[in-house]
């Protein structure tokens, strides 16, 4: 008889991991604190400010050209560092791997470097409704510079993308660039990006992911995607703020003209010419953010050990939770799609209430969630709203945490009764 | 007093949920749009001058956004009713932020000044009177 293969459901112990975070040994206003906005940023383990420290007190110097030992010690650090965003993007190589500040910095590389290049009029960007300004601002921007046309792939009223109306977009115009979100970060929404980077393939467009939402949730593989770059932030998955990354296909990295010039990306120098360095130093003018690269691979060791496949599962669960929660308070409107195809994100609106005066209101109480358009006033248009409320989990999110936020929504809903 | 009655005190409520001044004026002799993208609180202003040209003599506005924006947009209202046009360009800030008595943080405050910003940039658009500085040559008013 054969064997029946189950996959097991990992599981994390929040309650636990929450202790690995010194942040939440502090109260707010007399109150514990329900940090509700990690997909703005996340909270720091201990673990990750460990190692950063410790590199600090014992290996840090400037990198690659140094020949004492410390330099070597700073450099391999460093590299390491590079070694372990590969490996959580299963990228072919670390030569593709480009520490940028943030993921914001690592799309404008794309934009400039490619797009200034390659586009021209007649050709078409096409981003998606649901972008952050990140993955949005640079392409309308580089796309009104080369005179091609800017084009979006809209929303269903689920907060899911129309994936029919690719097609007619491609009528319009030569695609050259998709750029799309894994996890849209005001709804939460999971994109099926692989309909996406197939379609950019058939057109011999490149596609771009911005995963800055997506990585901290659920594993990332850009191989299984299929994309041509991919964006990523090390300060939403527990890492410093200040180091994010770039991945890209090495054969389109070498054929682009740089991004940022200067030292460290060089060849040689002369007085008439400069020529490029060898990928990914190509693409890394000056310092590198040495020791926030380093404490971006001390987080990844972290979630590595923890589990992306028990995160992600930690944080479906946590949504499901909360939406139940949300929908006892008749007064409240969510959202996006069901819990079983967002991360741990849920947007909201108190009938009646601006979400500046329920999130001071929730401060008062405790509760940091975030107010606003999330960077995402197309979307926020799409949906008829000036701003919404958003509260988001992460690893160390306990559902006490939403039982206090709803809780304190009644507070905000008696105040303006 | 509580951190939270500080913040939403009763007065503050009020104006909120009774707003002075609401609504709009026909043929207004001077009117001005101002948003507040970043949280998306909106009003727009109309003023009618009396028979001297220069003495506020009713005063509107519509809109919507957050409690604290609107509320002092409603206080504005019965502030300068009555008062001259150069009178209110020269409006200081501290006198509104003296009537709605509560701590603001900094992104509080922009919400606060929307409607005393948006009214001087109405009445400069119809008398010229001074902008408050920063804003000399903007029409539709985008505070940011």
């Amino acid at each position: 008889m054969g064997r029946v293969a189950v996959k097991t459901i990992p599981k994390l112990d929040a309650h636990k991991l929450r202790t690995d975070f010194p942040i939440f040994e502090q109260e707010f206003h007399g109150k514990p604190l329900a940090f509700l906005d990690s997909a703005a940023s996340s909270q720091k383990p201990r673990q990750m400010l460990d190692v950063m420290r410790e590199f600090y007190e014992t290996s840090y110097a400037n990198v690659h050209r140094g020949v004492y030992e410390l330099a070597e010690r700073a450099t391999a650090g460093l590299e390491g560092a590079r070694e372990k965003v590969r490996a959580l993007l299963n990228a072919p190589s670390t030569r593709e791997v480009i520490f940028t500040r943030n993921a914001t910095e690592a799309i404008n590389l794309v934009a400039y470097a490619w797009g200034l290049n390659n586009l021209r009029p007649g050709d078409l960007v096409v981003v998606t409704e649901l972008e952050h300004h990140s993955n949005y601002v640079p392409w309308q921007y580089i796309a009104g510079r080369t005179g091609a046309g800017f084009r979006m792939i809209p929303l269903d009223e689920s907060g899911e993308l129309q994936f029919d109306a690719l097609d007619e977009i491609a009528r319009d115009g030569d695609v050259k660039v998709t750029a799309v979100n894994l996890v849209s970060n005001s709804l939460g929404t999971i994109n099926q990006v692989e309909r996406v980077t197939a379609w950019a393939r058939e057109h011999g467009a490149i596609s771009v992911i911005d995963a800055a939402q997506g990585a901290p949730h659920k594993v990332v593989d850009v191989q299984a995607l299929g994309c041509d770059f991919l964006a990523v932030s090390g300060h939403k998955m527990c890492g410093p703020s200040g180091a994010g990354a770039l991945w890209g296909r090495a054969e389109l990295l070498e054929a682009m003209e740089p991004f940022l010039v200067g030292g460290h990306m060089i060849r040689a120098v002369s007085f008439d010419k400069t020529t490029w360095g060898e990928l990914p130093h190509k693409f890394e003018a000056g310092t590198a953010p040495i020791a926030e690269a380093v404490g971006f691979g001390a987080a990844i060791d972290y979630l590595t050990e923890i589990g992306l496949d028990a995160i992600e599962q930690h944080e479906h669960e946590l949504a499901a939770y909360a939406l139940d929660r949300l929908a006892e308070l008749p007064w409240v409107t969510t959202y996006g799609p069901p819990a079983d195809r967002r991360a741990g994100i849920v947007s909201f609106n108190v009938e009646g209430i601006h979400p500046h005066d329920v999130a001071q209101i929730l401060d008062l109480e405790g509760v940091a969630i975030r107010a606003g358009h999330h960077c995402c006033q197309p979307l926020m248009r799409k949906l008829g709203v000036a701003a919404t409320n958003r509260a988001s989990f992460y690893l160390y999110t306990i559902r006490e945490e939403i039982d206090q936020l709803v809780a304190a929504l009644e507070r905000v809903r008696k105040v303006f009764a | 007093m509580s951190e939270f009655d500080q913040l939403y005190r009763e007065v503050i409520l009020d104006h909120y949920k009774n707003p002075r001044g609401h609504g709009v004026i026909e043929g207004a002799d001077a009117e001005a749009e101002g948003q507040n993208p970043l949280c998306g609180d909106e009003v727009s202003i109309y003023v009618a001058f009396g028979d001297d040209g220069e003495t506020i003599d009713e005063v509107k506005f519509s809109g919507r956004g957050c409690a604290i924006s609107q509320a002092a947009t409603s206080m504005l209202m019965e502030m300068v009713q009555g008062r001259t046009a150069t009178e209110v360009a020269t409006l200081e800030k501290d006198a509104l932020l003296d009537e709605i008595g509560i701590p603001l943080t900094p992104i509080r405050l922009k919400c606060a000044m929307l409607g005393l910003t948006t009214l001087k940039v109405a009445l400069h658009k119809a008398k010229g009177t001074p902008l408050p500085e920063g804003l000399a040559g903007f029409d539709e008013l985008t505070l940011s």
